[in-house]
């Protein structure tokens, strides 16, 4: 069974938790361009490595982020969103 | 080794039988460089040298051919999809798989079945009605039957899966197929090669040279090839490639699993799918019943397989077939699938000069092999975006212009 961290509720199976997405700074929607927005709307890095994700836990409702590495499928750290920034 | 043996291998009219010649190096340039040698990719090289007289070509294959989504998908040929560009794009890849066989001069196993998609709610039905009324306004052959009907055509069905979520209909699609998906790759490699198009498997590509916005060469482990124009057909692995030339495009990585099971004695003659239960089933012309499921529910660029899958899908199987208890699983695999927000392909020319791609085909792209590298070929030959690949530009999503296809496969809807 494959496990996840939740910052809160420690090691659970990976099925209690839904993956929110690639974790992207919105751009400010008056400053932006039409296609500054659709780039921020659709487009991906979709190439393999280790990057930012969401992930929910939905037993216990917490949003979190995880540094996910997609070509290992392993997750190295993950930490809620107040601490992005601290190490 | 018997004499009367010996004499036949070493007999100048029988030399070894081999499908792919392999050419030993590189030429500095080509006019055209394919990069990924599965179905989509071979098909365009094929109808490049066939109906545009381009024969140099090279399919550039990091692999061996058919290693990626052509040989791991469930097989399945249809066109009942849900927008009309979807489905003219679709209609005309079943009319070209209809004489692929005698064309490639291969037997493909195209085997026309039937194609169910099972509703199990009033929901699900009314998409399926929409689904039945725009496939009829595009002259594809699709309907919604009751119950007795499926049941007619597939009696081993248990049409109440053990009372959980009973089926109330079905889309039934009679065009829909099954075919040998290694074949189509090798038959058009072999019909390509023939024609003077060289297969560089064990190739990996490790860069494309660009001057201004212009393609000039494509780096490999085995030297740079000059060219003017690289198509990239390499589904799963197509970000690794736009961002060796700074293209941002929406595709993810899921992977996607397939099972089959030990060979069985034919019973299942058509093909059975139900989006509600996440399955797909139908029964190769080897006995296996082969299986999908959903896609895997986060980005990972691995083909790894899991014991979560089978567990799910050999549950959902025994609601709609009982009787499957004792059938044991033989394999277990998966694809990556390079999936789009609008559930549709991306295809033709992009705004760097030369560069052409052929991707986002998710969990859609083997049914769309021959019509893919014909219009993806008719493409190149012509530098502007066939009429069928038009919808599907890459700068549609600059354009807030999708084509929202919900008919696609394995995908929640």
């Amino acid at each position: 069974m494959k496990l996840l961290r939740c910052p809160i509720n420690g090691l659970r199976p990976i099925q209690e938790f839904y993956y929110g997405g690639e974790y992207r700074p919105m751009p400010d929607p008056d400053a932006s361009t039409d296609a500054q927005w659709a780039d921020y709307v659709f487009n991906r890095d979709g190439a393999p490595g280790v990057r930012l994700e969401w992930w929910y836990h939905l037993a216990s409702g917490v949003w979190f982020l995880a540094e996910h590495d997609t070509a290992r499928d392993v997750f190295l750290r993950t930490f809620l969103f107040e601490e992005l920034g601290q190490g | 080794m018997p004499y009367q043996l010996l004499r036949f291998a070493l007999n100048k009219k029988y030399p070894e039988p081999c499908m792919f010649p392999t050419p030993e190096r590189l030429k500095p340039r080509y006019d055209v460089v394919i990069i990924g040698g599965g179905g989509h990719g071979l098909a365009c090289a094929y109808y490049l040298a066939r109906d545009h007289g381009i024969r140099n070509v090279a399919v550039l294959e990091k692999s061996y051919i058919g290693a990626g989504g052509t040989g791991r998908n469930t097989a399945i040929v249809r066109s009942n999809y849900l927008t009309p560009e979807g489905v003219a794009l679709y209609d005309e890849s079943v009319r070209l798989f209809q004489d692929l066989s005698d064309d490639l001069d291969l037997n493909l196993f195209y085997s026309r079945r039937g194609h169910f998609t099972l509703a199990h709610s009033d929901a699900s039905l009314r998409t399926m009605r929409w689904r039945a009324e725009v496939n009829k306004h595009l002259g594809v052959d699709s309907e919604v039957v009751d119950r007795q009907f499926i049941k007619a055509k597939c009696p081993e069905i248990d049409l109440d899966c053990g009372h959980n979520a009973p089926v109330m209909g079905a889309l039934y699609h009679p065009p829909g197929a099954i075919a040998r998906h290694d074949a189509v790759a090798w038959g058009y490699g072999r019909a390509a090669c023939q024609r003077g198009v060289e297969i560089h498997q064990g190739t990996t590509v490790t860069g494309i040279r660009t001057e201004g916005d212009r393609v000039t060469a494509v780096e490999t482990n085995r030297g740079v090839i000059e060219t003017r124009c690289v198509l990239s057909a390499v589904a799963g692995y197509t970000p690794r490639i736009t961002s060796m030339v700074g293209l941002r495009t929406p595709i993810t990585v899921h992977p996607l699993q397939a099972c089959v099971t030990e060979p069985l004695k034919p019973w299942l003659n058509v093909i059975m799918v139900s989006a509600s239960l996440h399955i797909y089933v139908s029964q190769s012309s080897r006995g296996e019943l082969v299986m999908g499921a959903s896609l895997d529910p986060y980005e990972v660029h691995s083909t790894r397989s899991t014991l979560d899958f089978v567990e799910g899908l050999a549950g959902h199987l025994l609601e709609l077939f009982p009787f499957l208890w004792d059938v044991k699983l033989l394999r277990q695999w998966a694809g990556l699938s390079d999936m789009t927000p609008d559930f549709s392909p991306i295809m033709g020319t992009t705004r760097i000069d030369g560069f052409l791609i052929d991707a986002g085909w998710g969990t859609w792209g083997f049914k769309a092999t021959p019509v893919s590298g014909k219009t993806m070929a008719w493409t190149i030959a012509h530098g502007r975006d066939h009429d069928l690949v038009k919808p599907f530009r890459l700068s549609r999503f600059e354009e807030f212009d999708l084509v929202g296809e919900k008919g696609a496969a394995s995908v929640g809807h």
